[in-house]
């Protein structure tokens, strides 16, 4: 039974943070707990980074921020992100960090440095054991489609919360176009297997 | 039934359910998704005003014709409006009328950081804050009874982590019968001079009037339902408001706070006898000391803004890690962030987009090396290097004015001012017109991308269409800007470099004002989405000049390729973010980069 649990979710704009964090917030509702759930909007959102912020509990929510060092979970997009963030994860916290590399105009016409995925995996183990680097944009593009990857992540992060996998699709479900839906079923499925095997 | 809805989704929810006939708003981050959400519901009139002020004064008309409405802004938009909610104050209404504020602490989207409570104390007007979306929707339908209940305008403050924050929501069933049942509307509009004319003989004998409002709203707020007691440990006692009551909650779980829903005015009987009944008092709010202010007046010592900060936002984090040092808490409490060894992180600011219509402007305004008085929107990005072609922004509409200032001032550069279409309608077209009608020689460049693009693409008076989704004519701005006297006016594809640069060229040469219209739809909307298509750099031809880094298009990548003479890295193209604007194959001077044309000729071979 989870009694309160903390994901700050990060990315780059048009990633998918925003639907990934709805639909972690709906699944939260469906378990029966008090859900909150906080986002940026406007300039902050044109090809900056994305932060979300979902927050469950079993009696009350109350601030719909996770302050820095609080987070049970990040659930991270994109590689630089997840440095940029790390400091939101308690210690020994899970970590679920996405490998895919999107580089930004600082770093492509710029002289700032992009970290690699040793560099990233290195901060992370200085943090905790529970670090689980996912390669989501491939094993979405497997399922059919890339941009699937923030569901991969959701399906990996899944196999780390007692709830039933059948929850997790429902809400899916719920959340994507019908067209859509066998993809992000496989890509939270395949997420599943990959955090599983690790 | 129980949803999860952001604070504007329950706003527009609670709005509706409140019976509110008109509602009227210019979009501003964290406000837009009010009005967005309140247009889809049933027999309500909702409209994209040009300006906060416009807004204010619609939402006012409607409710002199006894009508509940709504307007709501940005808080920077309250400054635009603040003529309207000053009258609006003195003269009351016949039905309801809320505006809406929303304030955004952490200046996510915003200029500055001001706190709008400190416009109801400027204009007597009553202030609720809700804590999250619940409250949010209740109070919509609260600040709408005691609007009618006092005769005034209700301003309900929200803030960017109320509006952007999804809580648990109860809907109301049976909402569509509660507002059938709601009071008959007028059927004729009022004729009352001495309320609603605002000469100073009529004016003299309203400003008691509304000095007596506040002394009773004071009274009210002495029982008002959402000012609350919570009674926990006395030795500490918090007053509380908004989201922070939230953080409150959350670091102090044992102590007493008195959490106010509504910050102007406050009820001083349920402050002193709050104060009494504690040891230490502490104020836990966002921004501005206002509630600490307001009770030290009343006489009551208190601790605030020398604990917690006055800027930024809170979080838990900020709350407790203040706390501990104040003593408030024990330094157990403090929790320490990880000490790591990080890897450099590279800043990732925001950007205008791959495919944006700006960049060619600004590109040609860069190699000019012109003064550019900026403007609000996306196009403030070409601030940033490698375009660093933006050299003010203040405000909305700000630019025009402030280049023909320069201007008129006798400085030795030709000033540009640059505008998007939208900000030209809410407070560009007046400076336009002083720029006409005093002679400066302010070359003007209107970036008419068909859209309000920052806020996320919402209708205004060029685009043909209202928030509701009717069709109208949309105003065309070359005759517009004719018509105000402008001899030399161009209109061109923001996306013909050639163009810009020719007409600019021209402007610089000759005196007096002149105004180039930029025009192209924002390459995010669905109908240019459908004619992406990705360009490709000739890597034999690219020799790594660099040219085509300059224009700051995230789709243009170095790749790992080195110029064999130049041992410049090569460019590439990310076929998954280029949109296809061709910006880069005009500037690259090898003819490296293939336009859409070129593109289909390779294909064919």
């Amino acid at each position: 039974m989870i009694k309160s649990y903390n994901v700050l979710l990060a990315g780059v704009g048009g990633q998918g943070t925003i639907l990934a964090s709805n639909v972690l917030a709906d699944v939260g509702l469906v378990a029966g707990l008090d859900v909150k759930k906080s986002e940026v909007h406007g300039m902050a959102q044109r090809g900056g980074s994305v932060n979300t912020h979902v927050r469950w509990n079993a009696e009350r929510v109350f601030s719909p921020l996770i302050g820095m060092g609080e987070a049970d979970a990040v659930l991270v997009f994109e590689r630089a992100e997840a440095v940029r963030y790390i400091e939101y994860l308690k210690p020994e916290g899970l970590a679920i960090v996405d490998s895919e590399a999107i580089r930004p105009i600082t770093v492509t016409s710029g002289g700032a440095l992009y970290p690699t995925n040793e560099e990233v995996e290195a901060v992370y183990r200085q943090a905790t054991k529970r670090f689980c680097m996912v390669p989501g944009a491939e094993i979405a593009r497997s399922a059919g489609n890339a941009r699937a990857a923030n569901i991969v992540l959701l399906g990996a992060l899944s196999a780390f919360l007692d709830l039933p996998e059948e929850t997790w699709l429902k809400v899916i479900a719920g959340r994507v176009p019908a067209k859509y839906l066998e993809l992000n079923r496989q890509a939270f499925l395949k997420g599943r297997e990959a955090a599983c095997s690790r | 039934m129980k949803r999860l809805l952001s604070g504007n989704e329950a706003v527009a929810r609670g709005a509706w359910e409140a019976g509110v006939k008109v509602a009227a708003a210019y979009p501003g981050t964290p406000s837009t998704e009010i009005l967005e959400n309140l247009a889809r519901y049933p027999n309500v009139y909702a409209e994209w005003s040009p300006n906060e002020k416009v807004a204010v004064d619609v939402a006012v008309g409607a409710a002199y014709a006894g009508r509940r409405a709504l307007a709501t802004m940005k808080h920077v938009g309250v400054n635009v409006a603040a003529d309207s909610v000053f009258y609006a104050s003195m003269t009351g209404m016949e039905a309801g009328l809320v505006i809406v504020t929303a304030d955004d602490p952490a200046m996510h989207s915003s200029q500055n950081e001001q706190d709008n409570r400190r416009y109801s104390k400027f204009a007597r007007i009553p202030c609720l804050e809700p804590s999250d979306s619940q409250e949010a929707k209740e109070m919509v339908g609260v600040a709408f009874d005691i609007s009618e209940q006092f005769d005034t305008p209700v301003f309900l403050r929200l803030t960017t982590r109320v509006c952007h924050s999804s809580t648990v929501v109860e809907l109301t069933e049976d909402a569509e019968t509660l507002i059938a049942q709601g009071k008959p509307p007028l059927d004729k509009f009022p004729r009352n001079p001495a309320k609603y004319i605002m000469i100073p003989g009529h004016a003299r004998k309203r400003h008691p009037v509304i000095e007596e409002r506040i002394r009773l709203l004071a009274d009210f707020a002495e029982t008002f339902a959402f000012n609350r007691v919570e009674w926990g440990d006395t030795s500490l006692g918090i007053v509380t408001c908004g989201v922070a009551y939230q953080y409150a909650k959350e670091v102090f779980p044992q102590a007493s706070i008195l959490r106010l829903g509504m910050t102007y005015p406050l009820p001083p009987r349920l402050i002193h006898e709050f104060a009494a009944a504690v040891g230490r008092l502490i104020v836990i709010e966002e921004l501005d000391p206002f509630l600490e202010e307001e009770i030290k007046l009343m006489g009551v010592a208190c601790e605030g803004k020398s604990i917690f900060p006055i800027y930024d936002e809170f979080d838990p984090r900020v709350v407790r890690e203040s706390a501990v040092k104040a003593g408030l808490l024990p330094e157990a409490a403090h929790v320490p962030l990880l000490e790591l060894d990080k890897p450099p992180v590279p800043p990732r600011p925001p950007v205008l987009c791959p495919g944006c219509p700006h960049r060619g402007v600004f590109q040609v305004l860069s190699k000019m090396r012109l003064p550019v008085a900026g403007d609000i929107g996306c196009y403030t990005l070409a601030l940033l290097p490698p375009l660093s072609a933006v050299h003010t922004c203040g405000c909305m509409g700000a630019s025009i004015g402030v280049a023909h200032g320069a201007a008129q001032a006798g400085i030795g550069e030709r000033m540009v001012a640059v505008i998007g279409d939208s900000t030209f309608f809410h407070t560009g077209l007046p400076a336009l017109v002083n720029v006409a009608y005093n002679r400066s020689n302010v070359i003007t460049v209107i970036l008419d991308n068909r859209t309000t693009g920052m806020t996320g693409h919402q209708q205004n008076p060029g685009t043909g269409h209202t928030l509701q989704m009717q069709e109208t004519p949309p105003i065309e701005l070359e005759p517009l800007v004719r018509a105000l006297g402008f001899e030399r006016v161009v209109t061109v594809d923001a996306y013909d470099v050639k163009a810009v640069d020719a007409a600019l060229k021209e402007f610089v040469k000759a005196d007096g004002p002149s105004v180039l219209i930029a025009r192209r739809e924002c390459a995010l909307l669905p109908e240019a989405r459908r004619r992406w298509r990705p360009l490709r750099v000739v890597t034999d031809a690219c020799n790594g000049c660099t040219m085509c880094f300059r224009i700051g298009c995230p789709a243009i990548l170095k790749s790992d390729e080195l110029d064999a003479k130049t041992q410049r890295p090569k460019a590439q193209i990310d076929p998954l973010l280029c949109t296809g604007c061709e910006v880069c194959a005009q500037v690259c001077p090898w003819h490296a980069i293939l336009f859409r044309e070129q593109l289909e000729e390779v294909h064919h071979d």
